[in-house]
């Protein structure tokens, strides 16, 4: 029987199997940022442990370095200075790539990993966040381990896993005009639930996928832990050489074209079995909106606040209860129109070049409605410097956006006390977690793609972007 | 941090039955900005344990009468999704919690929790329900045995449950990963030596100096 694409990369990275399901797996990078690397590396001090392969581990900034322009060392977030300084300190003397505040190379680390070649396919990825799940978008095994996994594999190169188990998600059809990797991501996770793909190592596969720019495959896999996923990749092909090619940590030269080989060999073969697939049809799908506070509460943009109390399953009907509640909109009324005070667009999910210049064709020429608060913060130091010499800065400032640096701001820095919406908002984002109080306390997040964000920045209320033809092609 | 065995555990269980708690919601950012690995358990569920103006909130469970001193935690599907914060492992360690049981866990929580001495028990729905229907103030005693993989519920079922062997006995015994796999490191050396002949790019990281 043939192999998945994740069972090859998997039998690549098995140092030793340790019995019942557990093996010793070989971590090809591993990233850094200050919250989760600043307490691993104390540790690793503390416990006068070595850095074992400190030139297969790199380190930025971002989680809660301030985005405001003219930024420094200090940040508003209770705490945050400690894990600024620490990690700084802590990072240098073990000699490990670091992009800090002043390099053109900060930003996301997952933005930034695959921008800068650090992600390859069939590589071993971790970092200690979530979403290190979205480099899988370049056809890399990659996932979020917490600081002691991160400090067993400072300390050892390898993290100790239990094998997932696979599972293929086909996604049928083509998109439509106006209709985005978002999109697809978030009606799987409502079609499937929350937990839909827990524990699995998921494939994101089938045309629509195929036909993805690379900054939409990087979207679709940010989310697979939304899912509940242990990973989510998509295997590589013509789409992610042509992105990798020349990167600044990419192979070079022969080593390139072994590499290209290499992974060439990593699809699945045509036999391979998975242990469960999921179909999503991609042809008629809408875009979405969140409602509730978790991602799987979406609906299409056209559609209405579900009745919590219509949920069969007793614990399932009180969590929705819970999220209406939070969430306080009536159920059967449209979600569309629904009044908005702030707009975000950033974060890992949607903030690299693909996402910008999207939301700009909608912002051309146009304004943010009153009373709304609109911010736009790039995924790296890269893509603003990108996007400001497509002169894409301009239209958000002139539209009535802030246009700030680079880093994971408003997606989570209201949860730690930092800059954040005001109580009882309701917000736009274009970010991944709707999670009660995640953008400020009791802040509504309703989760979109950067073009619903944008559509709904002017209107002053959530809007169907397809309905805001570009001024450029009005033309 | 040298991690509390954990063979055989009687102490008070709790029930928190929703679906899709996260770790935001185990501890709140605000409440785990500390470059340190203790010293979480005050922040605990804190936006749902504590009244704005900070005192109890006596709606809880927490906060009720014996579950003040919980020691395992029944909880709906996907515990400890999202974040990959190991502060709310911590916070729940720091607490007094051992063990939690529910239907499924995020999957980073669940590594996180083997390497702090807290395990994650997975149970079908059904019997979580059925346990948690047992449940009263004046009846909340139950027992985990990691050793024979059993739940002893406060009405004196017995429900089995499985854990990975290596996980399993390092929560028994609370032995650290790290030096455990360090003993390996001639393994994980002829694997690197291997694997740069067949993927040499994997190890010849260029770009601009550090
Ligand atoms: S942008 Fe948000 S989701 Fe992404 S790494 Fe930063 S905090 Fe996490």
């Amino acid at each position: 029987m043939g192999r998945t694409f994740f069972e090859k990369v998997w039998d690549d990275h098995v140092v030793a199997d340790l019995g019942d399901g557990a093996f010793l797996i070989h971590i090809d990078r591993h990233f850094l940022h200050e919250v989760s690397g600043a307490v691993s590396l104390k540790e690793i001090d503390a416990r006068h442990r070595t850095v074992r392969n400190p030139e297969l581990t790199f380190g930025t900034v971002d989680h809660v370095l301030e985005t405001v322009p003219g930024r420094g060392m200090t940040t508003r977030m209770p705490g945050g200075d400690d894990f600024l300084r620490e990690f700084t300190e802590r990072i240098g003397p073990h000699g490990i790539r670091f992009f800090d505040l002043h390099d053109p190379r900060q930003g996301i680390v997952h933005v930034i990993a695959p921008e800068l070649g650090v992600a390859l396919p069939g590589m071993t990825f971790i970092c200690g966040d979530s979403h290190t799940c979205t480099v899988g978008g370049v056809g890399a095994f990659a996932w979020g381990v917490g600081s002691s996994d991160s400090e067993h594999a400072l300390a050892t190169q390898t993290v100790i896993m239990t094998k997932p188990k696979t599972l293929r998600v086909n996604f049928t059809g083509q998109l439509r005009p106006g209709v985005h990797a978002k999109d697809m991501i978030l009606a799987l996770i409502a079609k499937y639930t929350a937990d839909g793909g827990t524990g699995y190592a998921i494939e994101f596969a089938g045309e629509a996928v195929r036909s993805l720019p690379m900054d939409g495959r990087l979207t679709l896999c940010n989310m697979a832990v939304e899912f509940g996923g242990r990973t989510g990749t998509v295997a590589p092909d013509e789409i992610t050489f042509a992105y990798l090619k020349d990167r600044e940590f990419s192979p070079r030269g022969a080593d390139w074209d072994r590499a290209v080989a290499y992974w060439r060999t990593l699809a699945s073969d045509a036999d391979a079995v998975y242990d469960m697939e999921y179909e999503l049809d991609c042809s008629t799908l809408e875009p979405q909106v969140t409602w509730g506070t978790s991602p799987e509460h979406s609906v299409a943009i056209g559609g209405v606040m579900p009745d919590p109390a219509a949920s069969a399953d007793p614990i399932a009907r009180t969590s929705r209860q819970r999220a209406a509640d939070y969430a306080e909109i009536e159920p059967g009324s449209p979600v569309m129109g629904l009044p908005i005070t702030g707009a975000f667009i950033g974060s890992c999910t949607n903030s690299r070049i693909d996402d910008l210049r999207a939301a700009a064709a909608i912002l051309k020429g146009r304004k943010v409605a009153e009373g709304v608060t609109a911010i736009c913060s790039p995924g790296s130091t890269a893509t603003k410097l990108l996007a400001e010499a497509e002169g894409i800065d301009r239209i958000f400032i002139e539209a009535g956006f802030e246009w700030r640096e680079s880093g994971c701001s408003l997606c989570m820095s209201g949860a730690t006390g930092g800059e954040s919406f005001p109580r009882d908002a309701r917000v736009i984002a274009s970010t991944n977690r709707n999670f009660e109080d995640r953008q400020g306390p009791h802040v509504r997040s309703h989760l979109a793609s950067p073009v619903t964000v944008a559509a709904s920045a002017i209107a002053g209320h959530i809007a169907d972007a397809r309905a805001f033809a570009s001024k450029e092609d009005e033309q | 941090m040298s991690m509390q065995p954990f063979a055989s555990e009687t102490g008070v269980c709790a029930a928190l039955m929703r679906n899709n708690i996260d770790t935001d919601q185990i501890t709140p950012g605000h409440t785990g900005m500390k470059v340190q690995k203790t010293g979480f358990g005050e922040g605990l569920f804190f936006n749902w344990r504590y009244l704005p103006d900070g005192g109890d909130n006596p709606d809880f469970v927490l906060n009720q009468g014996p579950f003040r001193d919980t020691k395992f935690l029944l909880a709906g599907t996907n515990f400890g999704c999202g974040s990959s914060r190991e502060f709310a492992v911590w916070a729940l360690r720091d607490f007094g919690i051992r063990a939690v049981i529910a239907p499924s866990f995020g999957a980073i929580f669940t590594s996180n929790c083997y390497m702090n001495g807290v395990a994650p028990i997975i149970l079908d729905e059904a019997a979580v329900s059925a346990i948690a229907g047992e449940i009263a103030p004046d009846h909340c005693t139950m027992t985990v045995d990691l050793v024979r993989q059993v739940i002893l519920s406060p009405d004196g079922h017995e429900h089995r449950f499985h854990i990975p062997d290596l996980q399993r006995e390092r929560l028994v015994e609370g032995l650290d990963a790290i030096d455990a796999t360090r003993k390996r490191d001639d393994q994980i050396a002829a694997f690197q030596t291997a694997d740069k002949l067949r993927r040499p790019w994997v190890y010849a990281v260029e770009g601009a100096a550090a």
